[in-house]
């Protein structure tokens, strides 16, 4: 056997710990993905195949019954119009409550880099405080300020609420990003002239590309996703997707239909699944851009 | 009459009071550059010169108006920094073009102030780019023409050179020398700790270290007859040799000793008489030093030769300790030759070891 002169790329060998690793690796993929795959199975399979017990078993007889039911007709307490009505809610509760705290927390977190208040740690160290604080203790509190001032139960309430409880958040993250860009460019830009909006729109914003993108993806995903919130201050009319989910699941009379549970649940995490695979490579670019020097 | 006055500055920041009134008055049309190490309040100066930064206490006048109250925008200043600063999601003409939009300037002159700007530096092909498409030489050409473009009376500049390469910054220098002497009247204030960005661009140099000015003078001034140890050491490279020693009074006049080196001071021009017995410092520069046979410091040995092409530095001990000659390129003696050195006393500088200040 000769041995081969060591030049240009070292070959690569698979060895007897690299299969192992790949092993556990798929093993446990496969083992994550479990759950997922038990409810895309159940919701597509009637009812009398459910019952045989088979739960990880394909489908025999594919239907989408139990989605169209689950979307348009299962039962939430008395009335039966599915969870569509729900994602509607849940979309109107979540389109402003977005905008709205990140525009906040942006606008914030410039104030706070920037322009060096006075007293500004100070209020970045309260504002922080207020992230740390059990939400629960905040209810009733709330509950009884917005009665009184007549918005309780509407959806202004439920998008004020989740602009409040952003806010530390959404600051704190674009504080942090603001502190990482060259204070230079802002002092340039009040010597071209610019007063406090105009270089927040002009200059600074365009420049946030990256950290809308992580700040999106958190609200999008904390917001769709809440119980509490929707519950308390939404009021009847505007529950959202997640608090109609709950009612189908827990409402049903007779034997228990875990195809449309399946389905429903699918559906209310479909919103945050979408955002999580269309802006995963959105999330990788906006980072690499955010390295390019000024 | 001077562009800009600074009158008794203090600048505070938190509850560290830095400059404590410091004054400083430039003439129209003049290259202000200020020198120091980092940390000496150089910047700080710029900052509250650009308004960038509020002053405590005392006033700045630009163009005979107290502006001490007033925004950047309004002070008649431009500004170039050393990151560039540059827009990055602006192109060229953008980033130039932006202060003027800021100032509500019509369009039509915004092109003409953008294009000549951009003809004067030879950007013109670039203006489409964006920042990440240009190099680091371009771009601070760009943030020039920017600062440009808003034809104002007083230009700052904040180390424009320090994050270029040796020899883009040396092209650059002379660019920044050339564009002044073509604007004019035109006042500019440079901030850098490169003593040859400082020798090579200033009208007057404005030493500073730790908050306080050491002292303002033309870079000759500064060179040969520096008013203290600091700006002494701070200024030439190599450094000056400092020589520990006393005066002593023979009976032609005073004289410098240390061990067995004794230099005459007929020919020094003092600015206070020592009196004799005073702990001295001797400063000559490298280039000061002359190895001949004729010399009056015998006994030196050379220890170790630097060539540098254009010049050779060479250091060489007696019983008193090393010193650094600097000498022509062509001279290469070896490492423990033995050398006789000269010292015109008209050439060296004299301070007083207690308080670093000269003689």
């Amino acid at each position: 056997m000769s041995l081969a002169v060591p030049q240009g790329r070292r070959p690569r060998h698979l060895t007897v710990g690299r299969i192992g690793i790949y092993a556990l690796l798929v093993t446990a993929a496969l083992f994550f993905m479990l759950p997922l795959w038990i409810m895309v199975v159940t919701s597509l399979k009637p009812m009398e195949e459910i019952r045989l017990g088979n739960i990880l078993a394909l489908p025999a007889a594919m239907t989408f019954e139990a989605w169209t039911k689950a979307w348009s007709s299962a039962c939430t307490g008395l009335e039966c119009n599915g969870i569509s009505v729900g994602f509607w809610n849940s979309v109107r509760i979540l389109i402003p409550s977005v905008i709205l705290s990140i525009m906040a927390g942006a606008i914030n977190g410039y104030a706070l880099s920037f322009w060096r208040v006075k007293g500004a740690n100070v209020m970045f160290g309260v504002l922080l405080l207020g992230a740390f604080i059990p939400y629960q203790v905040f209810l009733y509190p709330l509950v009884r300020m917005f009665s009184l001032s007549g918005i309780y139960n509407s959806l202004t309430c439920i998008v004020l609420v989740h602009v409040i409880f952003g806010l530390p958040t959404m600051t704190l993250l674009f504080r942090n990003y603001y502190a990482g860009l060259p204070i230079e460019l802002f002092k340039a830009a009040r010597i071209d002239g610019g007063g406090f909006w105009s270089i927040f729109f002009r200059v600074i914003l365009p420049m946030s590309t990256p950290i809308l993108v992580v700040a999106t993806i958190l609200q999008v995903t904390g917001i769709w996703n809440d119980f509490i919130f929707g519950l308390t201050f939404a009021g009847r009319e505007n529950l959202p997707m997640t608090v109609q989910l709950n009612n189908i699941v827990n409402s049903t009379q007779g034997e228990r239909a875990y195809n449309v549970d399946m389905a429903a649940t699918m559906l209310a995490a479909l919103v945050p699944l979408v955002v999580y695979f269309v802006s995963g490579r959105w999330f990788v670019r906006g980072i690499a851009a955010g390295a390019v020097k000024g | 009459m001077s562009t800009v006055s600074v009158r008794d500055v203090t600048v505070a920041f938190e509850a560290v009071q830095v400059f404590d009134g410091l004054s400083l008055d430039i003439q129209e049309g003049e290259f202000i550059v200020l020198l120091g190490p980092s940390g000496c309040g150089k910047s700080t100066l710029l900052n509250a010169i650009a308004g960038l930064l509020d002053v405590a206490e005392g006033q700045i006048w630009i163009n005979g108006k107290n502006v001490t109250w007033e925004e950047p925008k309004d002070r008649g200043i431009a500004m170039v920094f050393q990151s560039y600063a540059l827009y990055p999601r602006m192109n060229v003409r953008e980033n130039m073009s932006f202060g003027l939009k800021m100032a509500k300037t019509p369009k039509p002159e915004i092109e003409k102030r953008v294009a000549r700007a951009a003809e004067l530096l030879q950007i013109t092909p670039l203006l489409d780019r964006r920042p990440d498409q240009l190099s680091g030489g371009q771009r601070q050409r760009v943030a020039i023409g920017r600062a440009l473009v808003r034809d104002a009376a007083v230009f700052l500049f904040d180390e424009p050179l320090s994050n270029l390469d040796a020899k883009l910054r040396n092209e650059l220098r002379v660019e920044i020398k050339r564009l002044h002497a073509r604007l004019g009247k035109t006042t500019m204030v440079y901030v850098t700790h490169d003593q040859i960005e400082a020798m090579t661009l200033a009208d007057r140099i404005v030493v500073m270290k730790e908050q306080k000015i050491q002292q303002i003078g033309t870079p000759d001034e500064i060179y040969h007859r520096p008013a203290n140890l600091f700006v002494a050491g701070f200024v030439g490279s190599p450094q000056m040799n400092f020589i520990k020693g006393r005066i002593e009074n023979t009976g032609e006049g005073l004289s410098f000793l240390a061990g067995n080196r004794r230099l005459t001071l007929s020919g020094y021009p003092f600015i206070t008489a020592p009196s004799s017995g005073q702990d001295v410092v001797l400063g000559v520069r490298p280039e000061h030093l002359e190895i001949s046979s004729t010399g009056i410091w015998p006994g030196f040995t050379v220890d170790i030769v630097e060539p540098m092409g254009a010049d050779t530095v060479i250091w060489c001990s007696d019983a008193v300790g090393s010193v650094q000659v600097r000498t022509s390129g062509s001279r290469r003696p070896t490492p423990g030759e033995s050398m006789t050195l000269h010292v015109d006393p008209a050439q060296v500088s004299l301070f007083a070891a207690d308080s670093g200040e000269r003689l």
